[in-house]
Protein backbone atom coordinates (compact mmCIF):
# COMPACT_ATOMS: atom_id res chain seq x y z
CA UNK A 1 0.00 0.00 0.00
CA UNK A 2 0.99 3.19 -1.02
CA UNK A 3 1.29 7.00 0.25
CA UNK A 4 1.33 5.81 4.12
CA UNK A 5 3.61 7.86 6.62
CA UNK A 6 4.45 4.36 8.29
CA UNK A 7 7.27 2.47 6.29
CA UNK A 8 5.29 -1.26 7.30
CA UNK A 9 4.29 -3.78 5.47
CA UNK A 10 0.25 -3.64 5.02
CA UNK A 11 -0.94 -6.78 5.52
CA UNK A 12 -1.78 -9.09 2.35
CA UNK A 13 -4.86 -8.50 0.47
CA UNK A 14 -7.71 -10.61 0.65
CA UNK A 15 -9.14 -12.41 -1.92
CA UNK A 16 -11.98 -12.93 -3.92
CA UNK A 17 -13.42 -16.37 -5.36
CA UNK A 18 -13.36 -17.24 -8.45
CA UNK A 19 -15.63 -18.32 -11.03
CA UNK A 20 -15.60 -19.39 -14.56
CA UNK A 21 -17.09 -15.46 -15.53
CA UNK A 22 -14.38 -13.23 -13.04
CA UNK A 23 -11.91 -15.34 -13.82
CA UNK A 24 -10.53 -12.95 -16.43
CA UNK A 25 -10.79 -9.97 -14.81
CA UNK A 26 -8.74 -11.47 -11.87
CA UNK A 27 -6.27 -12.80 -14.26
CA UNK A 28 -5.89 -10.63 -17.65
CA UNK A 29 -3.19 -8.17 -15.47
CA UNK A 30 -0.65 -10.60 -15.89
CA UNK A 31 -0.81 -9.28 -19.51
CA UNK A 32 -0.97 -5.68 -18.26
CA UNK A 33 -4.72 -5.71 -19.62
CA UNK A 34 -8.07 -4.84 -17.82
CA UNK A 35 -10.31 -6.70 -19.47
CA UNK A 36 -14.48 -6.58 -18.96
CA UNK A 37 -17.17 -8.33 -20.73
CA UNK A 38 -18.79 -7.07 -23.94
CA UNK A 39 -21.81 -7.43 -25.83
CA UNK A 40 -19.91 -8.80 -29.50
CA UNK A 41 -23.88 -7.79 -31.02
CA UNK A 42 -24.71 -4.21 -29.52
CA UNK A 43 -21.08 -3.32 -28.01
CA UNK A 44 -22.18 -2.67 -24.40
CA UNK A 45 -19.69 -3.17 -21.55
CA UNK A 46 -21.08 -6.01 -18.63
CA UNK A 47 -19.79 -5.95 -15.59
CA UNK A 48 -20.10 -7.89 -13.38
CA UNK A 49 -19.16 -10.28 -16.07
CA UNK A 50 -22.19 -12.60 -16.81
CA UNK A 51 -23.02 -14.08 -21.04
CA UNK A 52 -25.80 -12.43 -21.07
CA UNK A 53 -26.75 -8.75 -22.48
CA UNK A 54 -29.65 -6.77 -20.39
CA UNK A 55 -29.71 -4.52 -23.72
CA UNK A 56 -30.42 -6.51 -26.27
CA UNK A 57 -30.42 -10.29 -24.90
CA UNK A 58 -27.61 -11.24 -26.72
CA UNK A 59 -25.76 -14.42 -25.40
CA UNK A 60 -22.87 -13.43 -27.80
CA UNK A 61 -20.44 -11.54 -24.98
CA UNK A 62 -17.11 -12.14 -24.60
CA UNK A 63 -14.11 -10.53 -22.51
CA UNK A 64 -12.01 -7.14 -24.50
CA UNK A 65 -9.72 -5.12 -22.89
CA UNK A 66 -10.33 -1.33 -22.38
CA UNK A 67 -7.85 1.50 -21.86
CA UNK A 68 -7.63 1.13 -18.24
CA UNK A 69 -8.44 4.97 -17.54
CA UNK A 70 -11.13 5.92 -15.68
CA UNK A 71 -12.46 8.16 -13.05
CA UNK A 72 -12.95 8.40 -9.27
CA UNK A 73 -16.84 8.44 -8.78
CA UNK A 74 -16.74 8.39 -5.05
CA UNK A 75 -13.81 7.26 -2.59
CA UNK A 76 -13.09 7.47 1.11
CA UNK A 77 -10.08 8.54 3.20
CA UNK A 78 -9.82 5.50 5.93
CA UNK A 79 -8.57 6.40 8.92
CA UNK A 80 -9.02 2.93 11.70
CA UNK A 81 -6.85 0.89 11.70
CA UNK A 82 -9.22 -2.27 11.90
CA UNK A 83 -6.25 -4.50 11.96
CA UNK A 84 -2.86 -4.59 13.54
CA UNK A 85 -0.28 -3.45 10.83
CA UNK A 86 -2.64 -1.83 9.18
CA UNK A 87 -1.00 1.48 7.24
CA UNK A 88 -3.36 3.74 7.30
CA UNK A 89 -4.64 6.45 5.98
CA UNK A 90 -5.49 4.96 2.59
CA UNK A 91 -8.14 5.52 0.09
CA UNK A 92 -10.81 3.05 -1.00
CA UNK A 93 -13.10 4.75 -4.16
CA UNK A 94 -15.60 3.48 -7.08
CA UNK A 95 -14.00 3.89 -10.43
CA UNK A 96 -16.52 4.28 -13.52
CA UNK A 97 -14.39 2.99 -16.80
CA UNK A 98 -13.72 5.72 -19.81
CA UNK A 99 -15.31 3.58 -21.79
CA UNK A 100 -19.20 3.20 -20.43
CA UNK A 101 -20.63 4.77 -17.14
CA UNK A 102 -22.13 1.90 -15.91
CA UNK A 103 -19.29 -0.23 -15.28
CA UNK A 104 -17.81 0.47 -11.88
CA UNK A 105 -14.93 -1.05 -10.14
CA UNK A 106 -13.87 -1.24 -6.67
CA UNK A 107 -9.88 -0.15 -5.83
CA UNK A 108 -7.44 1.61 -3.80
CA UNK A 109 -6.49 4.76 -5.18
CA UNK A 110 -2.64 4.51 -4.95
CA UNK A 111 0.92 6.73 -5.95
CA UNK A 112 -1.28 9.84 -4.78
CA UNK A 113 -1.49 11.28 -1.08
CA UNK A 114 -4.99 10.46 0.39
CA UNK A 115 -5.76 14.14 0.69
CA UNK A 116 -5.43 14.80 -3.43
CA UNK A 117 -7.79 12.33 -3.79
CA UNK A 118 -11.00 13.89 -5.19
CA UNK A 119 -14.53 13.42 -7.08
CA UNK A 120 -14.04 13.05 -10.84
CA UNK A 121 -9.93 12.92 -10.53
CA UNK A 122 -8.65 10.96 -13.84
CA UNK A 123 -6.92 7.75 -12.82
CA UNK A 124 -5.39 4.80 -14.76
CA UNK A 125 -4.74 1.11 -14.06
CA UNK A 126 -1.81 -1.05 -12.93
CA UNK A 127 -1.43 -4.09 -11.23
CA UNK A 128 -0.15 -5.88 -8.10
CA UNK A 129 0.42 -9.89 -8.19
CA UNK A 130 -1.73 -11.65 -5.60
CA UNK A 131 -0.43 -15.10 -5.37
CA UNK A 132 -2.62 -16.27 -8.77
CA UNK A 133 -4.90 -12.94 -9.00
CA UNK A 134 -3.80 -9.61 -10.75
CA UNK A 135 -5.28 -7.18 -8.75
CA UNK A 136 -6.46 -3.75 -10.54
CA UNK A 137 -5.25 -0.88 -8.25
CA UNK A 138 -5.53 2.90 -9.90
CA UNK A 139 -3.53 6.02 -9.56
CA UNK A 140 -3.47 9.57 -10.74
CA UNK A 141 -3.66 9.79 -14.88
CA UNK A 142 -1.73 13.27 -15.26
CA UNK A 143 -3.19 13.42 -19.27
CA UNK A 144 -6.51 12.94 -17.96
CA UNK A 145 -8.98 15.62 -17.52
CA UNK A 146 -11.62 15.66 -14.59
CA UNK A 147 -14.86 14.83 -14.49
CA UNK A 148 -17.28 17.41 -13.74
CA UNK B 1 -56.86 -3.29 -4.79
CA UNK B 2 -56.43 -4.72 -1.41
CA UNK B 3 -53.36 -4.07 0.08
CA UNK B 4 -52.14 -6.85 2.51
CA UNK B 5 -50.08 -4.72 5.01
CA UNK B 6 -53.95 -3.37 5.75
CA UNK B 7 -55.19 -6.34 7.18
CA UNK B 8 -51.91 -6.58 10.02
CA UNK B 9 -51.21 -4.58 12.82
CA UNK B 10 -48.64 -4.76 15.91
CA UNK B 11 -50.34 -5.60 18.94
CA UNK B 12 -47.04 -5.87 21.59
CA UNK B 13 -43.87 -5.46 21.49
CA UNK B 14 -40.80 -6.62 24.13
CA UNK B 15 -37.41 -6.24 24.68
CA UNK B 16 -34.89 -7.84 26.67
CA UNK B 17 -31.73 -6.16 28.58
CA UNK B 18 -29.61 -4.47 26.10
CA UNK B 19 -25.90 -4.27 27.06
CA UNK B 20 -22.46 -4.10 25.94
CA UNK B 21 -21.88 -7.32 27.26
CA UNK B 22 -24.75 -9.46 28.70
CA UNK B 23 -24.77 -11.99 31.15
CA UNK B 24 -27.03 -14.40 29.84
CA UNK B 25 -26.96 -15.85 26.84
CA UNK B 26 -28.58 -15.00 22.85
CA UNK B 27 -30.95 -17.25 23.46
CA UNK B 28 -32.08 -16.25 26.71
CA UNK B 29 -32.31 -12.75 25.87
CA UNK B 30 -34.44 -13.44 22.82
CA UNK B 31 -36.93 -15.37 25.22
CA UNK B 32 -37.39 -12.17 27.26
CA UNK B 33 -38.09 -10.18 24.56
CA UNK B 34 -40.51 -12.67 22.73
CA UNK B 35 -42.45 -13.44 26.29
CA UNK B 36 -42.47 -9.40 26.61
CA UNK B 37 -44.53 -9.18 23.33
CA UNK B 38 -46.25 -12.34 23.62
CA UNK B 39 -47.67 -11.02 26.75
CA UNK B 40 -47.78 -8.00 26.20
CA UNK B 41 -50.33 -8.70 22.95
CA UNK B 42 -52.57 -10.11 25.57
CA UNK B 43 -51.56 -13.61 24.36
CA UNK B 44 -49.95 -16.70 25.33
CA UNK B 45 -47.71 -19.37 23.64
CA UNK B 46 -50.12 -20.92 22.47
CA UNK B 47 -52.07 -18.21 20.15
CA UNK B 48 -48.56 -17.75 18.24
CA UNK B 49 -48.52 -19.90 14.76
CA UNK B 50 -45.83 -17.85 12.81
CA UNK B 51 -42.17 -16.96 13.45
CA UNK B 52 -40.47 -14.72 11.06
CA UNK B 53 -37.01 -12.95 11.41
CA UNK B 54 -34.20 -11.70 9.54
CA UNK B 55 -31.68 -13.02 8.53
CA UNK B 56 -32.01 -16.33 10.50
CA UNK B 57 -29.42 -17.93 12.56
CA UNK B 58 -26.03 -16.89 10.87
CA UNK B 59 -24.55 -20.17 12.03
CA UNK B 60 -20.90 -18.36 13.08
CA UNK B 61 -19.66 -16.73 16.05
CA UNK B 62 -19.87 -13.33 14.62
CA UNK B 63 -23.13 -12.24 17.04
CA UNK B 64 -24.89 -10.75 13.67
CA UNK B 65 -27.74 -13.24 14.00
CA UNK B 66 -26.94 -15.93 16.54
CA UNK B 67 -30.81 -17.13 17.26
CA UNK B 68 -32.35 -18.80 14.50
CA UNK B 69 -36.08 -19.65 13.93
CA UNK B 70 -35.70 -23.45 15.40
CA UNK B 71 -33.56 -22.43 18.09
CA UNK B 72 -36.83 -20.17 19.57
CA UNK B 73 -39.25 -21.97 18.31
CA UNK B 74 -38.33 -25.03 20.36
CA UNK B 75 -37.17 -22.91 22.96
CA UNK B 76 -40.96 -21.72 23.32
CA UNK B 77 -42.32 -25.23 22.23
CA UNK B 78 -44.30 -23.22 19.96
CA UNK B 79 -46.77 -25.01 17.32
CA UNK B 80 -46.67 -23.21 14.25
CA UNK B 81 -48.57 -23.27 10.72
CA UNK B 82 -46.21 -21.11 9.14
CA UNK B 83 -42.24 -19.44 9.76
CA UNK B 84 -39.70 -18.11 7.67
CA UNK B 85 -36.14 -16.72 7.96
CA UNK B 86 -33.84 -15.30 5.24
CA UNK B 87 -31.79 -11.95 4.79
CA UNK B 88 -32.32 -11.28 0.88
CA UNK B 89 -35.45 -9.56 1.53
CA UNK B 90 -36.25 -6.00 1.55
CA UNK B 91 -33.68 -4.76 4.42
CA UNK B 92 -34.82 -6.13 8.24
CA UNK B 93 -38.11 -4.66 7.71
CA UNK B 94 -38.38 -7.94 5.16
CA UNK B 95 -39.12 -10.34 8.41
CA UNK B 96 -42.44 -8.27 8.43
CA UNK B 97 -43.09 -8.07 4.77
CA UNK B 98 -43.31 -12.01 5.16
CA UNK B 99 -45.20 -12.04 8.12
CA UNK B 100 -47.65 -9.96 6.12
CA UNK B 101 -47.89 -12.19 3.48
CA UNK B 102 -48.44 -14.84 5.79
CA UNK B 103 -51.14 -13.86 7.49
CA UNK B 104 -52.53 -12.40 4.22
CA UNK B 105 -52.68 -16.01 3.00
CA UNK B 106 -54.00 -17.25 5.70
CA UNK B 107 -51.09 -19.03 7.20
CA UNK B 108 -51.13 -17.13 10.21
CA UNK B 109 -52.46 -15.24 13.22
CA UNK B 110 -50.07 -14.34 15.43
CA UNK B 111 -47.11 -14.14 13.97
CA UNK B 112 -43.88 -13.32 16.23
CA UNK B 113 -40.68 -11.41 14.44
CA UNK B 114 -37.51 -10.61 16.69
CA UNK B 115 -34.03 -9.80 16.10
CA UNK B 116 -31.64 -10.77 18.05
CA UNK B 117 -27.75 -9.30 18.36
CA UNK B 118 -25.00 -10.57 20.06
CA UNK B 119 -21.99 -8.54 19.03
CA UNK B 120 -21.04 -6.73 22.39
CA UNK B 121 -19.89 -10.05 23.78
CA UNK B 122 -18.55 -11.69 20.22
CA UNK B 123 -16.29 -8.65 19.63
CA UNK B 124 -14.59 -9.38 22.94
CA UNK B 125 -13.62 -12.95 21.89
CA UNK B 126 -13.07 -14.21 18.68
CA UNK B 127 -14.27 -12.08 16.34
CA UNK B 128 -12.58 -9.06 14.72
CA UNK B 129 -15.04 -7.60 12.02
CA UNK B 130 -17.27 -8.78 9.41
CA UNK B 131 -16.28 -8.09 6.05
CA UNK B 132 -12.99 -10.02 6.02
CA UNK B 133 -12.43 -13.23 6.79
CA UNK B 134 -8.70 -14.12 7.43
CA UNK B 135 -7.53 -17.18 5.50
CA UNK B 136 -9.98 -17.70 3.09
CA UNK B 137 -11.25 -16.53 -0.79
CA UNK B 138 -13.56 -14.28 -0.02
CA UNK B 139 -18.01 -14.76 -1.68
CA UNK B 140 -20.79 -12.97 -1.26
CA UNK B 141 -21.78 -9.56 -1.72
CA UNK B 142 -18.58 -8.00 -1.14
CA UNK B 143 -16.45 -9.91 -2.74
CA UNK B 144 -15.65 -7.47 -5.34
CA UNK B 145 -14.38 -5.52 -2.26
CA UNK B 146 -11.92 -8.50 -1.30
CA UNK B 147 -8.94 -7.37 -2.44
CA UNK B 148 -9.18 -3.34 -1.36
CA UNK B 149 -8.38 -3.49 2.57
CA UNK B 150 -12.71 -3.31 2.90
CA UNK B 151 -12.73 -3.89 6.79
CA UNK B 152 -15.93 -2.85 7.76
CA UNK B 153 -19.31 -1.42 6.63
CA UNK B 154 -18.43 1.72 7.87
CA UNK B 155 -15.40 2.30 6.02
CA UNK B 156 -17.65 0.62 2.31
CA UNK B 157 -20.89 2.74 2.96
CA UNK B 158 -19.04 5.76 3.49
CA UNK B 159 -18.27 5.46 -0.32
CA UNK B 160 -22.29 6.27 -0.59
CA UNK B 161 -22.04 8.90 2.41
CA UNK B 162 -19.27 10.80 0.48
CA UNK B 163 -20.78 11.18 -2.27
CA UNK B 164 -23.63 12.31 -0.50
CA UNK B 165 -21.73 15.36 0.90
CA UNK B 166 -20.02 16.06 -2.30
CA UNK B 167 -23.22 16.38 -3.47
CA UNK B 168 -25.70 18.28 -0.92
CA UNK B 169 -23.15 20.11 0.55
CA UNK B 170 -24.14 19.17 4.45
CA UNK B 171 -21.49 20.17 6.79
CA UNK B 172 -19.76 18.36 9.44
CA UNK B 173 -21.75 20.72 11.89
CA UNK B 174 -25.00 20.06 10.58
CA UNK B 175 -24.41 15.98 10.21
CA UNK B 176 -23.60 15.85 13.91
CA UNK B 177 -27.29 17.12 15.17
CA UNK B 178 -27.96 13.67 14.34
CA UNK B 179 -25.68 12.39 16.72
CA UNK B 180 -26.45 15.29 19.29
CA UNK B 181 -30.56 14.69 19.14
CA UNK B 182 -30.04 10.73 19.25
CA UNK B 183 -27.67 10.85 22.85
CA UNK B 184 -30.04 13.63 24.32
CA UNK B 185 -33.33 11.48 23.60
CA UNK B 186 -31.13 8.53 24.98
CA UNK B 187 -30.24 10.60 28.43
CA UNK B 188 -34.10 10.26 28.97
CA UNK B 189 -34.29 6.28 27.90
CA UNK B 190 -33.38 4.25 30.95
CA UNK B 191 -33.10 1.04 28.48
CA UNK B 192 -30.54 2.95 26.48
CA UNK B 193 -27.00 1.98 26.03
CA UNK B 194 -25.17 5.50 26.09
CA UNK B 195 -27.00 8.32 28.18
CA UNK B 196 -24.40 11.00 28.72
CA UNK B 197 -25.58 13.93 27.00
CA UNK B 198 -23.12 15.07 24.30
CA UNK B 199 -22.10 18.51 22.25
CA UNK B 200 -21.98 19.44 18.79
CA UNK B 201 -17.79 19.70 19.75
CA UNK B 202 -17.77 16.41 21.11
CA UNK B 203 -18.95 15.11 18.28
CA UNK B 204 -16.34 17.20 15.59
CA UNK B 205 -13.86 16.14 18.15
CA UNK B 206 -14.74 12.35 17.72
CA UNK B 207 -12.22 10.66 15.68
CA UNK B 208 -12.38 10.05 11.97
CA UNK B 209 -13.37 6.44 11.36
CA UNK B 210 -13.40 7.06 7.82
CA UNK B 211 -14.23 9.93 5.81
CA UNK B 212 -16.75 11.30 6.45
CA UNK B 213 -17.57 9.50 9.49
CA UNK B 214 -17.24 9.97 12.43
CA UNK B 215 -17.44 7.77 15.95
CA UNK B 216 -20.45 9.35 16.59
CA UNK B 217 -21.93 8.25 13.46
CA UNK B 218 -21.82 5.08 13.69
CA UNK B 219 -24.02 2.56 15.38
CA UNK B 220 -23.13 1.07 18.55
CA UNK B 221 -22.83 -2.54 19.11
CA UNK B 222 -24.77 -4.72 21.98
CA UNK B 223 -26.08 -7.66 23.08
CA UNK B 224 -30.27 -7.35 22.89
CA UNK B 225 -33.14 -9.07 21.46
CA UNK B 226 -36.53 -6.95 19.98
CA UNK B 227 -39.60 -8.99 19.73
CA UNK B 228 -42.83 -7.92 18.41
CA UNK B 229 -46.38 -9.41 17.60
CA UNK B 230 -47.80 -9.13 14.24
CA UNK B 231 -51.74 -9.76 14.31
CA UNK B 232 -54.45 -10.13 11.54
CA UNK B 233 -56.78 -6.67 12.05
CA UNK B 234 -59.68 -8.74 13.82
CA UNK B 235 -57.89 -10.16 16.17
CA UNK B 236 -55.36 -7.65 17.00
CA UNK B 237 -58.88 -6.01 18.34
CA UNK B 238 -59.45 -8.67 20.57
CA UNK B 239 -56.27 -7.64 21.98
CA UNK B 240 -55.56 -4.99 25.52
CA UNK B 241 -53.39 -2.59 23.34
CA UNK B 242 -54.72 -0.08 20.62
CA UNK B 243 -53.72 -1.63 17.39
CA UNK B 244 -50.80 -0.08 15.41
CA UNK B 245 -52.15 -0.72 11.77
CA UNK B 246 -49.50 -1.32 8.98
CA UNK B 247 -50.94 1.41 6.89
CA UNK B 248 -48.56 0.80 3.73
CA UNK B 249 -45.13 -0.76 3.06
CA UNK B 250 -42.27 -0.01 0.81
CA UNK B 251 -40.47 -3.36 -0.16
CA UNK B 252 -39.37 -2.44 -3.86
CA UNK B 253 -35.81 -3.40 -5.50
CA UNK B 254 -36.14 -0.72 -8.34
CA UNK B 255 -32.60 -0.20 -8.65
CA UNK B 256 -29.03 -2.55 -9.53
CA UNK B 257 -28.93 -4.35 -6.41
CA UNK B 258 -25.46 -4.20 -5.65
CA UNK B 259 -22.82 -2.81 -3.65
CA UNK B 260 -20.96 -1.58 -6.23
CA UNK B 261 -23.12 -0.75 -9.26
CA UNK B 262 -26.13 0.59 -7.51
CA UNK B 263 -27.24 3.37 -9.63
CA UNK B 264 -28.75 5.56 -7.03
CA UNK B 265 -25.49 5.93 -4.90
CA UNK B 266 -25.79 9.12 -3.03
CA UNK B 267 -29.44 8.72 -2.33
CA UNK B 268 -29.14 4.48 -1.83
CA UNK B 269 -31.86 2.43 -3.03
CA UNK B 270 -34.34 4.89 -0.58
CA UNK B 271 -36.57 6.52 -3.25
CA UNK B 272 -38.40 4.16 -5.28
CA UNK B 273 -38.66 2.07 -1.48
CA UNK B 274 -40.45 5.35 0.03
CA UNK B 275 -42.36 6.30 -3.51
CA UNK B 276 -43.77 2.88 -3.56
CA UNK B 277 -45.20 3.00 0.47
CA UNK B 278 -46.80 6.50 -0.12
CA UNK B 279 -48.44 4.69 -3.03
CA UNK B 280 -50.27 2.58 -0.60
CA UNK B 281 -52.07 5.18 1.82
CA UNK B 282 -53.57 8.61 1.44
CA UNK B 283 -51.62 9.74 4.26
CA UNK B 284 -48.90 12.59 2.60
CA UNK B 285 -45.37 13.07 4.54
CA UNK B 286 -47.20 16.38 6.95
CA UNK B 287 -49.65 13.44 8.04
CA UNK B 288 -46.38 12.21 9.86
CA UNK B 289 -46.11 12.84 13.57
CA UNK B 290 -42.72 11.40 14.62
CA UNK B 291 -40.15 8.93 12.22
CA UNK B 292 -37.71 6.27 13.92
CA UNK B 293 -35.60 6.32 10.57
CA UNK B 294 -32.98 3.73 10.16
CA UNK B 295 -29.45 5.26 11.51
CA UNK B 296 -26.90 2.50 11.22
CA UNK B 297 -24.93 5.13 9.93
CA UNK B 298 -26.40 8.84 11.24
CA UNK B 299 -26.32 9.57 6.96
CA UNK B 300 -28.86 6.54 6.46
CA UNK B 301 -31.28 8.69 8.55
CA UNK B 302 -30.18 12.31 7.00
CA UNK B 303 -31.01 10.21 3.55
CA UNK B 304 -34.15 9.08 4.63
CA UNK B 305 -35.57 12.00 5.98
CA UNK B 306 -34.89 13.42 2.06
CA UNK B 307 -36.57 10.07 0.54
CA UNK B 308 -39.91 10.00 2.93
CA UNK B 309 -39.90 13.99 1.51
CA UNK B 310 -39.71 15.32 4.80
CA UNK B 311 -37.72 17.70 2.98
CA UNK B 312 -36.38 18.32 -0.62
CA UNK B 313 -33.61 16.47 -1.95
CA UNK B 314 -30.53 17.59 -0.65
CA UNK B 315 -32.24 19.91 1.70
CA UNK B 316 -31.51 17.99 4.79
CA UNK B 317 -28.52 19.75 6.18
CA UNK B 318 -31.12 22.47 6.44
CA UNK B 319 -33.66 20.85 8.18
CA UNK B 320 -31.83 19.22 11.03
CA UNK B 321 -29.26 22.71 11.18
CA UNK B 322 -29.94 23.15 15.05
CA UNK B 323 -31.44 20.02 16.25
CA UNK B 324 -34.45 21.70 16.70
CA UNK B 325 -36.92 20.19 13.91
CA UNK B 326 -35.83 17.22 14.85
CA UNK B 327 -35.97 17.13 18.61
CA UNK B 328 -39.15 15.80 21.02
CA UNK B 329 -40.34 19.04 20.94
CA UNK B 330 -40.02 20.04 17.40
CA UNK B 331 -41.83 19.80 14.04
CA UNK B 332 -40.75 15.90 13.62
CA UNK B 333 -39.03 14.49 16.70
CA UNK B 334 -36.99 11.61 15.10
CA UNK B 335 -35.34 8.72 17.22
CA UNK B 336 -36.96 9.29 20.17
CA UNK B 337 -35.62 6.51 22.39
CA UNK B 338 -31.91 7.59 21.18
CA UNK B 339 -32.00 5.02 17.88
CA UNK B 340 -28.90 2.71 17.44
CA UNK B 341 -26.51 5.57 17.73
CA UNK B 342 -26.64 5.22 21.23
CA UNK B 343 -29.87 3.06 22.91
CA UNK B 344 -27.65 0.32 20.80
CA UNK B 345 -27.83 -1.28 17.43
CA UNK B 346 -31.21 -3.51 17.39
CA UNK B 347 -31.32 -3.13 13.56
CA UNK B 348 -34.31 -1.28 13.11
CA UNK B 349 -36.83 -3.68 15.49
CA UNK B 350 -35.21 -1.07 18.09
CA UNK B 351 -37.11 1.57 15.82
CA UNK B 352 -40.12 -0.83 15.76
CA UNK B 353 -40.55 -0.54 19.47
CA UNK B 354 -39.95 3.00 19.86
CA UNK B 355 -42.43 3.66 17.05
CA UNK B 356 -45.44 1.66 19.54
CA UNK B 357 -43.61 2.82 22.96
CA UNK B 358 -44.23 6.36 21.78
CA UNK B 359 -47.80 5.44 19.62
CA UNK B 360 -49.48 3.98 22.85
CA UNK B 361 -47.78 6.71 25.21
CA UNK B 362 -45.54 4.57 27.57
CA UNK B 363 -42.13 6.92 26.67
CA UNK B 364 -42.01 8.13 30.03
CA UNK B 365 -39.29 10.91 30.26
CA UNK B 366 -38.85 11.13 26.53
CA UNK B 367 -42.65 10.65 25.90
CA UNK B 368 -43.35 12.95 22.71
CA UNK B 369 -46.04 15.76 24.14
CA UNK B 370 -48.01 16.10 20.82
CA UNK B 371 -50.79 13.64 20.26
CA UNK B 372 -49.17 10.98 18.36
CA UNK B 373 -50.89 9.06 15.66
CA UNK B 374 -48.81 8.20 12.79
CA UNK B 375 -45.18 7.33 12.90
CA UNK B 376 -43.08 6.63 9.66
CA UNK B 377 -40.13 4.15 9.99
CA UNK B 378 -37.75 2.67 7.71
CA UNK B 379 -34.53 0.07 7.32
CA UNK B 380 -31.08 -0.15 5.84
CA UNK B 381 -28.90 1.50 3.17
CA UNK B 382 -27.36 1.01 0.05
CA UNK B 383 -28.81 -1.09 -2.29
CA UNK B 384 -31.32 -2.40 0.80
CA UNK B 385 -34.29 -0.35 1.73
CA UNK B 386 -37.49 -0.90 3.63
CA UNK B 387 -40.20 1.06 4.81
CA UNK B 388 -43.29 1.45 7.15
CA UNK B 389 -46.02 3.83 7.81
CA UNK B 390 -47.83 3.01 11.46
CA UNK B 391 -50.90 4.51 12.18
CA UNK B 392 -52.60 3.83 15.85
CA UNK B 393 -56.06 2.01 15.33
ZN1 LIG C 1 -26.06 -6.37 -26.43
Amino acid sequence: MASTASGTAPPPRSLPVVDKDSQTFWTAGEQGELKIYRCQDCAYYIHPPVRFCPQCESRRVEPEAVSGKGHVVSFSINHQQWVPGLPVPYVLALVGIAEQDDVRLVTNIMNCPPEEVSFGMPVKVYFEQVEDLWVPLFEPDSEGAPRP
Amino acid sequence: MTYGEKNTAITGIGQSEVSRGSDKSALELTVDAALGAIRDAGLTRADIDGIATWPGADNNTSGFSPVGVAQIQDALRLKLNWYGAGGEVPGQYGAVFNAIGAISAGLARNVLIYRTMYEATARKTSFANSLVKGGERQAGIFLWYAPYYNYAAALQQSLMFNLYVHKSGIRPEQVGQIAVNQRRNASLNPAAVYRTPITIEDYLNSRMIATPLRLFDCDVPIDGSTAIIVSRMDVARDGPNVPIRIEAIGSSMQYRNSWVQLDALDTQAQPKVAEMMWSRTDLKPKDVDIAQLYDGFSFHTINWLENFGFCERYGAKDFIEGGTRIALEGELPINTGGGALSAGRLHAYGAVHEACTQLWGRGGDRQVKKPLNVCATSTAGGPLAGAMLLVKD
